[in-house]
């Protein structure tokens, strides 16, 4: 909502300068986004100073003059002026600028083969006088610490610009505006002055409205304005209709713009001659079309509100007017409308058809609907004034009577609500100013709401106009209250924080990515989950829900590896749709390893990442995240975008259904596929949801303090075993020859090829037996270790190596 | 005794000129062994006279102590020499490179929301979450912003269906909505998350954060809001004096609802905050409406309280400085690495917000 001072002061006598009257609407809620004047077409002029003129190469009679306007460099001008000498101070127009004379647009030219970057300027051009022999010169003693400025003042008034809550229509209005000031101290709401209008004859063009379901109009009024002659806007309603940032069209349109922007009454004018016959308004029906002001084409749908007249559609009522029956020049005589049209009916229309006019703006919000008579009257009496005619009386039709707001406040709310107090009589003055009438019933405050607040239905819109109006400095700043009701963070948001940190301490940087994907590349990690498109995406290329967080993490993996950067590390902790209803969604950590390790050391060899560390990384989270290590179960069945051979997933223990996370090298199809370079890419994630709460805090779980002094004992056993056998199942199997003797089982050496049969690898384990009771003696061990070879040979099949 | 002295002479200054320990130890057999010289000048002593015996005896353990004595510290001399010796031989250069340091590194808008947990943690409130996608009831119309309200419009929002019903959340407050259906009054919570707002630019960013805060009790005031934001922008900033100030605005969930500002200068090229006479808009706030509160199955005229909401990315960047809100989702790894924080950097109370 654009307005200048002068404008709000037709309205609202204050002694209050510019910048309290924009502190002051601040202060009760209408927001200023800015103070500034318009733009200008003369803006662009600036002051100038020729630091070198030099004969043109190709023209003996034009000049080649470098010029400092105020910038780091001096730009090149080609002139013609017999004048242009150096240290002369003159006007320079850069490109872009519009001449005020010839009303042209300046370019970038080439004059005779040599490129000019704007021109200088003689009076003429700037129409500031005859004088054209030669460019402008400027006095030294004013202008010389003036280059790069502007060489006019901008002397268009100041325009406020408002920004204003979807609650507060009354304030798309200047009046509004004035009166909430009013109320706040900022000065006195003018009366307005009582209309001595003088109507001849009847508004004889029948107005009907139809009594219908979806009717979206319940009150239209107008008059008919005879005779007129319509023209240009006298200079101060142009000046009004500029400073809000519009073009002045004509007499009768900027009228009826003013009216809406002063009263927040929209209006419209039709050419009275162009109706046809009658005005009805009515609901349309599918497939009725017309042509609006906006110059496009509308087909309708059912039950939007038009206006029309007998050979159809006149325009969209309270949102758009039709060319049919637009106002011109040689328009005669006028048939003026001031309505009322419901909210809801505006808003369903405008969004079906995609229009967004000022009108519609305010209709939406609500209008005044006792302000029909009011904006005819303002209208039709600047109308006569200026394009003279003769106004006949006026017309109101309506199927519906306005009842007012009654709200019983009890002024009690008001402290309870904002922690202060304020005195009966001052509430009662402020609520008054606002246009509440108010009476006393005992404690009881009976308030009558003013037609143009809509917004104002209960007594909580009380508290808020008279805390807003009063200032909100005036609540106090009490110390923060410090009871808890319970802990701070759940088991899952302490795991959260917990993993977090600890995947970044192993050496990768966390990145935040958007929550939706590119479906074609989400596809290749979606497995089984189904596709979650957005309807409205903000590009095709961020058009589904993420089903993995891998999708994004691989997408900026391979640009910071075309950036060229060799060894990344990279996770993400957040949400991976499963489905597109809330709650559908887990919480998943996604992490990528590129590159390799130990590259360029002057010391270790380097080699490439490979699935063991990134199964450290996943493993040493996890226990340091609180999971017991000698619980996880390894298996070798992971999504499909895994190297099928190379990866595994992990198990909380060995009857879980979800594996808590998977780690391993990626597909190579996938790789091939985002065309991803890079010499080695692991990767892991971990599924939060499928973590166990233990329920139990540490002080309960520890388990009690035992430990061995006893000799323990070492014994070092190799075996052949087939080659898919697996290291665990085989660690497994000499655990649980023994769990009290049998304290750790190390595997140690893996190999295949030279001396092992086709088939087979060798798997050495270092095995610690130490007994919580005795030393044991060397019988003792030979029999634990005979039985660790004759199980290991039962269960699994293999042979010890001899 | 003349014997004793030449001998006790004559290997003194051997061992003095004797630099390697087997020799060393040689001369010690040689002198102490079984049939080494001193051990028979000991065995001479049984055939002589009582007398003599007591004086030579003596005079032999003088010379057998002064010897052993020069045996012993001989060999710790030449000791200390060979490990010198060794160790000069083994200095390394030890400005070589250390093993290769992978500094991982945890995202700005984490590191913030967990220090505004921690302010909040302090002064009573509890985390809640709830999911990022929503209905159309939680997202709007219980927090009184009907279907066809132009309040809508401030919202742009991405849909998963055609009827509108599904959609991304635009604003933390459904968890407000959920947590009071799910409990009974008091409520006392703040709630982190990602936001969606389908528009994009400079400054505006299609998913971003926010905090949603929510305190409902029997007497919970506009007083008390503003005493626990001017307690949390303090905290946050780590200043010791905030200007702030309170203004009326419009949301449809609260009545009365206020936009906060805190003051700010820029003071050679970065922003100061808490200082100068510009103001930044950095929260909405405001007393939860009755319509809400009775929507979710609470007593307006039994309880009252407030709710905000913030937004993350911003205090982020007004904190550390960031300009750039794009970048935040960019996943650039200079930038992360430039603006990300140490993971052992927890924000706590007792060892400070930040280092």
């Amino acid at each position: 909502m654009k307005f200048t001072v002068d404008w709000l002061k037709n309205h609202l006598d204050t002694k209050f300068n510019n910048n309290q009257i924009i502190d002051k609407l601040t202060n009760i809620g209408l927001e200023v986004e800015s103070f500034e004047s318009s733009t200008s077409e003369l803006d662009t002029f600036i002051v100038a100073k020729i630091i070198n003129a030099k004969t043109h190469p190709n023209a003996d009679r034009l000049k080649l003059c470098d010029v400092d306007i105020g910038s780091d460099k001096t730009i090149e001008v080609v002139c013609g002026a017999p004048n242009a000498k150096n240290g002369l101070l003159t006007v320079y127009a850069p490109p872009g600028s519009i001449i005020p004379k010839n009303q042209m647009k300046l370019s970038v030219s080439k004059i005779r083969g040599v490129t000019s970057y704007g021109m200088l300027c003689s009076e003429s051009e700037l129409l500031l006088s005859n004088e054209s022999d030669g460019i402008i010169e400027l006095k030294n003693n004013k202008y010389a610490n003036k280059v790069g400025e502007k060489y006019f003042k901008n002397t268009s008034e100041k325009v406020i610009d408002l920004s204003i809550t979807p609650n507060r229509p009354d304030c798309l209005g200047v009046r509004g505006i004035a009166r909430d000031l009013s109320a706040a101290g900022a000065g006195t709401l003018k009366i307005n002055k009582k209309s001595n209008l003088k109507y001849r004859g009847n508004q004889n063009i029948n107005v009907t409205i139809k009594k219908e379901k979806a009717q979206g109009c319940t009150i239209f009024g107008s008059c008919l304005i005879k005779g007129v002659t319509n023209k240009e806007s006298p200079k101060w309603l142009k000046d009004k209709i500029l400073s809000l940032g519009q073009k002045p069209i004509s007499a009768i349109v900027d009228i009826t713009n003013y009216v809406m922007f002063d009263l927040n009454r929209p209006l419209h004018a039709y050419d009275a001659d162009k109706i046809d016959n009658e005005v009805i308004v009515r609901s349309s029906s599918k497939g009725e079309s017309f042509e609006a002001l906006d110059n496009k084409k509308y087909i309708l749908e059912n039950d939007m509100c038009v206006i029309s007249d007998r050979t159809g559609v006149l325009g969209l009522g309270g949102i758009i007017g039709g060319t049919r029956s637009g106002t011109e020049y040689s328009t005669k005589n006028i048939l003026l409308e001031s309505a009322y049209f419901l909210p809801r009916s505006i808003r369903k229309t405008s969004k079906q058809l995609n229009i967004d006019t000022d009108a519609k703006f305010r209709f939406e919000r609500g209008i005044d609907p006792l302000s029909i008579e009011d904006g005819l009257i303002k209208a039709s009496e600047l109308i006569k004034q200026i394009c003279g005619g003769e106004i006949s009386n006026l017309d109101v039709k309506k199927i519906d009577n306005y009842k007012k707001t009654i709200i019983n406040f009890d002024p009690f709310l008001f402290e309870k609500t904002t922690g202060f107090n304020v005195e009966n009589k001052e509430l009662i003055k402020i609520l008054e100013k606002l246009g509440f009438d108010v009476s006393k019933k005992k404690k009881i405050l009976k308030l009558v709401v003013p037609s143009w607040r809509p917004d104002i239905t209960q007594s909580i819109d009380i508290v808020e106009e008279i805390v807003r109006i009063k200032g909100y400095e005036h609540i106090n700043t009490s110390e923060p209250i410090k009871t808890r009701l319970k802990p701070t963070l759940n088991y899952y948001q302490k795991l959260f924080h917990f993993l977090q940190r600890s995947v970044a301490s192993k050496g990768y940087l966390e990145t935040v990515t958007w929550s939706f994907t590119d479906s074609k590349i989400n596809q290749l990690f979606k497995e089984n989950d189904e596709e979650i498109p957005i309807v409205n995406p903000i590009s095709s290329d961020l058009n589904v829900l993420r089903n993995s967080i891998f999708p994004n993490l691989l997408f900026y993996l391979k640009k910071n590896l075309d950036r060229g950067f060799k060894d990344i590390s990279l996770f993400e902790i957040g949400p991976a749709f499963k489905g597109k209803n809330p709650g559908d969604q887990l919480t998943v950590i996604g992490a990528v390893r590129a590159g390799k390790v130990s590259r360029l050391s002057w010391n270790d060899k380097e080699r490439i990442v490979d699935t063991f560390d990134v199964k450290k990384d996943v493993i040493q989270s996890l226990c340091e995240a609180g999971i017991d290590k000698d619980d996880i179960v390894i298996d070798d069945k992971t999504p499909s975008y895994y190297h099928p051979g190379k990866s595994g997933g992990v198990y909380q223990n060995k009857n879980e259904k979800n594996a808590l996370a998977y780690f391993g090298e990626i597909h190579p199809n996938i790789i091939k596929k985002l065309d991803i370079k890079t010499e080695g890419l692991v990767i892991f994630e971990i599924c939060l949801d499928y973590i166990k709460d233990s329920k139990q805090k540490i002080k309960d779980s520890k388990s009690e303090y035992k430990f061995s002094d006893f000799q323990k004992s070492e014994r070092d056993f190799a075996f052949i075993i087939n080659k898919n056998f697996k290291s665990q199942e085989l660690v497994n199997i000499i655990k649980s020859v023994d769990d009290k003797l049998i304290k750790s089982v190390r595997v140690f050496d893996v190999f295949e090829g030279e001396n092992i049969p086709e088939g087979k690898k060798s798997i050495a384990v270092n095995v610690t037996i130490q007994s919580e009771e005795k030393t044991l003696n060397e019988n003792d061990l030979e029999n634990i270790n005979k039985l660790i070879i004759s199980s290991v040979e039962s269960k699994s099949g293999a042979k010890i190596r001899s | 005794m003349s014997d004793i002295k030449k001998i006790k002479d004559d290997y003194i200054d051997k061992l003095n000129t004797e630099n390697n320990v087997d020799k060393v130890n040689n001369i010690k057999s040689e002198l102490f062994g079984k049939n080494g010289i001193i051990s028979n000048e000991f065995k001479k002593l049984g055939s002589i006279s009582v007398e003599e015996r007591k004086k030579l005896a003596s005079d032999l353990n003088n010379v057998k102590d002064e010897l052993q004595n020069k045996i012993s510290i001989k060999i710790k001399e030449i000791e200390t020499k060979e490990i010198n010796l060794k160790l000069e031989k083994e200095k390394i250069d030890v400005t070589l490179p250390e093993r290769d340091i992978k500094i991982g590194k945890i995202h700005p808008v984490s590191q913030v929301i967990d220090e505004i947990s921690s302010i909040f943690s302090e002064i009573g409130f509890s985390v809640e979450e709830g999911p990022d996608v929503e209905n159309e009831y939680n997202n709007f119309t219980a927090l009184n912003t009907p279907d066809n309200h132009p309040a809508r419009d401030m919202h742009d929002t991405f849909y998963l269906d055609n009827n509108k019903e599904l959609l991304l959340r635009t604003h933390t407050s459904p968890v407000q909505v959920r947590t009071m259906l799910k409990g009974k009054p008091p409520f006392k919570i703040i709630a982190p998350g990602r936001t969606y707002r389908s528009d994009s630019d400079q400054t505006h960013a299609p998913m971003f954060h926010q905090v949603e805060g929510l305190h409902i009790d029997k007497n919970i005031n506009m007083g008390h809001l503003k005493g626990c934001l001017n307690y949390f922008i303090k905290e946050f900033f780590e200043v010791d004096k905030i200007k702030m100030r309170f203004r009326p605005s419009h949301f449809p969930f609260t009545e009365p609802s206020a936009e906060v500002d805190i003051g700010y200068e820029i003071k050679n090229g970065k922003i100061v905050i808490g200082e100068g006479d510009k103001w930044l808009e950095i929260l909405g706030c405001g007393m939860v409406h009755p319509n809400v509160l009775k929507n979710v199955k609470v007593n307006p005229s039994k309880y009252q309280g407030y709710a905000f909401g913030i937004g993350i990315d911003r205090l982020g960047m007004l904190k550390y400085g960031i300009n750039d809100l794009r970048a935040f989702f960019e996943t650039d790894y200079r930038w992360l690495s430039h603006f990300g924080f140490d993971p052992l950097d927890v924000p706590s109370n007792y060892r400070g917000l930040s280092r």
